[in-house]
Parts: structure tokens; sequence; C-alpha cells
């Protein structure tokens, strides 16, 4: 799975943050969302589809890869 | 129900009910019975206002999150359209205009300039300061006379004591400020008393931004000052910003503490899973749960189409107004599994008691954790705690735009 955000779109919610740190932080600045890592280990895959379900402004989606071979 | 008829209606008059609706006797924690109603037969359709307008009225979990975030849907508060709560409420909303009533791009450029204040980092770091405020307020109750009413004594203090800290706002002049955001959170305000009370408190927020130019300190007041000093925001959109921060920061969070108390005390069971859990888990999906349930914002998110809109079957024109009723949205059952039961323990994180789209609660990781560290605290440290006075005795605000109860006698 890709993780991709949209910082423009963000509203600095931070639904993304509570539902999973490991992936989604917030900029010191303007809580302005930061993906912490591109490609999330599988045993988060549940909960970054939590996160973007959760994200109000729609600023998050993946990108669910074909398992090559 | 109303007779009259608004132009440019393709509804038949005489049924469209009024709106907002009154909950049914006996039934103070669950959304008026007609919405149910409409729910199951007609999600999108129309309704009457106080000044007889007939906005649309949406009631269903899916189209209400799927307008909320559709670009084609307004919440500018000076669309000649925009369905307005009350006569006070369109005074306020024009009086004191912040970003909760723009657009984007304006709306976003303002939301940014206080959104770092409100993220998950820093609102936890307030963690132990909302403890110790907690705690202290418990002491006091505990060391006076009772019964005490919680509302007076604890539910709405909190809220108050930490805004103010966050905003850099005088705690001292809580009198003054709650007394204005009273009058102006009363849907029955005339609008020259609705006037009066916003221009009070816009002078106040004035004053504080010009002490804040001078000597700057660390809180929010402050940020705003600097941009006023930076030429991006003048001084009366730093006074709206402050109106807005101050007034959904206690009004708000001090309801869920004051209604949900007393839910949880018609819900024995929920109490003692609670009480009995000191899992931050459990106490989180708990504030989730309280959220959903009593959706205490309950006079409706209020939009307009700007562009002809298909949703529920019908068409939504440009130009018409539009209701998203969150309150019957979170007792929607197809998002919501047996929606009016109370159930602390269900993944609820889902529902939109703090709104959706961009102008969701921008406030709602600072009023989780004040709630988590309520809720958590409070039923642990006053175990017996019940009510003092029979539940038909409680007034509840049904004339509010923000429910709740006006007084919670306790004992213990
Ligand atoms: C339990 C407590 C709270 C509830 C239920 C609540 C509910 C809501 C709702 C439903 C909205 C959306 C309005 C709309 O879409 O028209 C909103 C917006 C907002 N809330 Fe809260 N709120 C709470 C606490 C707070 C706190 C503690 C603060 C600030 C300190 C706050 C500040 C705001 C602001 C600034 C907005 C406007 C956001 C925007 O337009 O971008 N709220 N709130
Ligand atoms: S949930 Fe969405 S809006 Fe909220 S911080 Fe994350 S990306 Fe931004």
């Amino acid at each position: 799975m890709k993780v991709i955000v949209d910082q423009n779109k963000c509203v600095a919610s931070g639904q993304c943050v509570l539902a999973t740190p490991e992936v989604f932080d917030q900029r010191e600045e303007d809580g302005i969302v930061v993906l912490l890592t591109e490609n999330p280990p599988e045993h988060l895959a549940d909960d970054v589809r939590q996160a973007a379900v959760l994200c109000p402004a729609q600023a998050i989606w993946m990108e669910e890869q074909e398992k090559n071979e | 129900m109303s007779t009259i008829s608004a132009p440019g209606t393709d509804a038949p008059s005489a049924e469209v009910p009024d709106y907002p609706m009154t909950r049914a006797v006996g039934c103070p924690f669950d959304p008026p019975p007609t919405l149910y109603t409409l729910q199951g037969r007609a999600p999108v359709s129309r309704v009457r206002l106080w000044d007889g307008s007939s906005p649309w009225l949406v009631t269903r979990y899916e189209d209400q999150r799927a307008l909320l975030a559709d670009p084609r849907i307004s919440a500018d508060s000076t669309h000649p359209h925009h369905p307005h709560q009350s006569p006070g409420s369109l005074v306020r909303r024009r009086q004191s205009r912040s970003f909760i009533s723009m657009d984007d791009p304006e709306h976003a450029r303002q939301r940014r300039m206080v959104t770092a204040a409100f993220s998950i980092k820093h609102v936890e770091a307030l963690r132990p300061a909302i403890q110790k405020i907690v705690d202290g307020l418990i002491d006091a109750m505990l060391a006076g006379p009772k019964p005490v009413d919680l509302v007076q004594a604890f539910a709405l203090p909190v809220p108050s004591l930490v805004i103010c800290e966050l905003l850099g706002v005088p705690y001292a002049d809580h009198d003054f400020f709650q007394a204005n955001s009273k009058v102006l959170i009363k849907r029955a305000t005339p609008p020259e008393q609705a006037r009066a009370a916003t221009q009070r408190l816009i002078d106040y927020l004035d004053r504080l931004i010009g002490d804040k130019l001078v000597h700057p300190a660390d809180d929010l007041l402050s940020t705003l000052a600097a941009r006023v000093k930076a030429g991006e925001l003048s001084r009366r959109e730093a006074a709206n910003t402050g109106i807005l921060l101050l007034i959904a920061g206690h009004e708000t969070t001090a309801n869920m503490i004051a209604l949900g108390t007393l839910t949880l005390l018609q819900h024995p069971d929920q109490l003692a899973r609670l009480r009995e859990s000191d899992d931050p888990k459990v106490i989180a999906s708990a504030v989730e749960e309280l959220l959903r349930y009593l959706n205490i914002v309950h006079s409706g998110r209020r939009r307009v189409a700007l562009e002809d809109i298909e949703i529920g079957g019908v068409t939504i024109r440009a130009g018409e107004g539009v209701i998203l009723a969150n309150d019957i949205g979170n007792r929607d059952p197809a998002a919501f599994p047996d929606p009016d039961r109370l159930d602390i323990g269900r993944d609820t994180r889902h529902h939109v008691a703090f709104g959706f789209g961009v102008h969701q609660c921008l406030g709602q990781p600072l009023a989780r954790v004040e709630l988590q560290v309520v809720y958590g605290t409070l039923y642990r440290r006053i175990p017996t705690v019940q009510l003092a006075v029979d539940l038909e005795e409680i007034p509840f605000k049904h004339d509010g735009l923000v429910y709740g109860v006006y007084e919670l006698p306790i004992t213990w």
C-alpha cells in the first residue's frame, strides 16, 4: 500500500494522527499533515484506511499495490 | 406545520414541517421523533424556518458527509439564502463574521493562523495542566456543601479555565464573557440584544488584542496580534476569531460535561464500565460514544448550494439553503448499528458530532482531552455521585443552539 496526502486540502483536524500515529504527524508551525512513511507495514493497513475515512478534508488516500508475483 | 408558501419552492407547502423540531416528552436524550420519520421516508426534504424560508433538511449520515465535504456547498453567512438559526444568530454571524462563516480560500487562510495550537502534540502537552484544573475543582466541590450544581461548580469552569489560558484571556472576566455568550446561544434572543452582546465581546477582544500588540505573551491572542502587526489580518478580524474561539471553546465542552454526566447516571451499567477501567482506550471510546449519542450542537450545520446538486433523490438548486442535521445523522442505523443504544465500547469515531468537511471542529483535539480527563476522573473521585433531584426537574436547553442542561444538582 502506498499512502498519499494532500497538504493543501488538509485542515489540521488531527484525526489521522489519532488513528495512526505511526504514519501521520502534524507540522509544528500549523498542524498540517506530514507523512512519516509512504509505505506503511501491512499490519497498519486497516488503521490507515480508517484515517482516510475519518479525514474530514479528503486529504488522504491509498494506492493499493498489486501483490506482484 | 406551517402553510405559508415561500417563493421559489416546488414542495407542497402544507406538508413542510417547522424546523427545529421538538424532542419527545420523556426522551430528552434522543433527537425529535419527526427527524427519525424524515430519515426513513424523505431523507432530503424541505423544512420551514423562523423567517418563513424553506431550505432542504438532510437527515442521512452518508448524505451529510458527502455534502459537508462538497466544494459546491458554502458556509458563507452573508449569502442572502443562508439558513440562519435564529434572528439573533443572523445578527451575530454578520456583525462578527469569523472563518466558521467563510469559504475557502479565505477560510483556510484564517483557520491556519490558529491551527498550530490545536495539534495533537500541543494539546497532549496540556493534559497535565487540565488534570490539575479538574482535580482542583473536584477538591473544592468535595470540601463544599452538597448538593452542588455541577454546571456552575465544574462543567463551566473546566473549559473556561482551559480556553482562557490558551487564548490569554483573564479568567477573572469569566462572568462577563459567559453572560454574553449565554445571550448569543439562546434561540429566542431578540436581535437587538444579540447585537449589544456581540458588540460588548468585540470591544472586549479588541482591547485584549491591543494589549497583546504591546505586550505579546505565549498565547493565541498574541499569535493573532502578530498577524495584525504583519498586516495579514485586520484588528476586527482578529477580534472576531478571538470571539469564535472563546465561545466555541467553553460553551460546547461545558455542555458535554454536564449532559454527559447526566446521561451516564441514567445508564449505570455504562457508568460502572467507565469507572472501573483505567484503560485510556476505554475512556477515549466513551468520549466518542457520548459525543455521537448526545450530539449537543443540535441545530444543524447551515449551508447554501452554489450549484445544482443531486442527492437523496432530489435536486438541490443553486442558491438554495441546506441544513445537515447531525443529531439524526449520528443515529442513522446505516452508519451505527442499533443507534439509539448508548454503548461506550463501540467504535464510533466516524460520528459527525464535530461536523465534517473543511469546517470540522478546530477544537476537537482539545475537547477530546478535556472530556477524557473529566470522564476519567470525576466518577472515580466521587464514586457515589448521584442526582440530587428527580430527572423531571432538570431543565434542558431545548431553546439553545447548543443542547445541554442549565443546572445539574448532584450529591454523593
Ligand atoms: C465537545 C465540544 C465541541 C463540540 C461538540 C464542537 C462542535 C463543533 C461543530 C459541529 C463544528 C462545525 C461547524 C460547522 O460545520 O458549521 C465546530 C466548529 C468549530 N469549533 Fe468546535 N466543538 C467543540 C469544542 C470546541 C472547542 C474546545 C473549540 C476551541 C477552542 C472549538 C472551536 C471550533 C472552531 C474554531 C470551529 C470552526 C472551524 C471552521 O469553521 O473551520 N470547538 N465545532
Ligand atoms: S485527518 Fe485529514 S485534515 Fe485532519 S490532519 Fe489528517 S490529513 Fe489533515
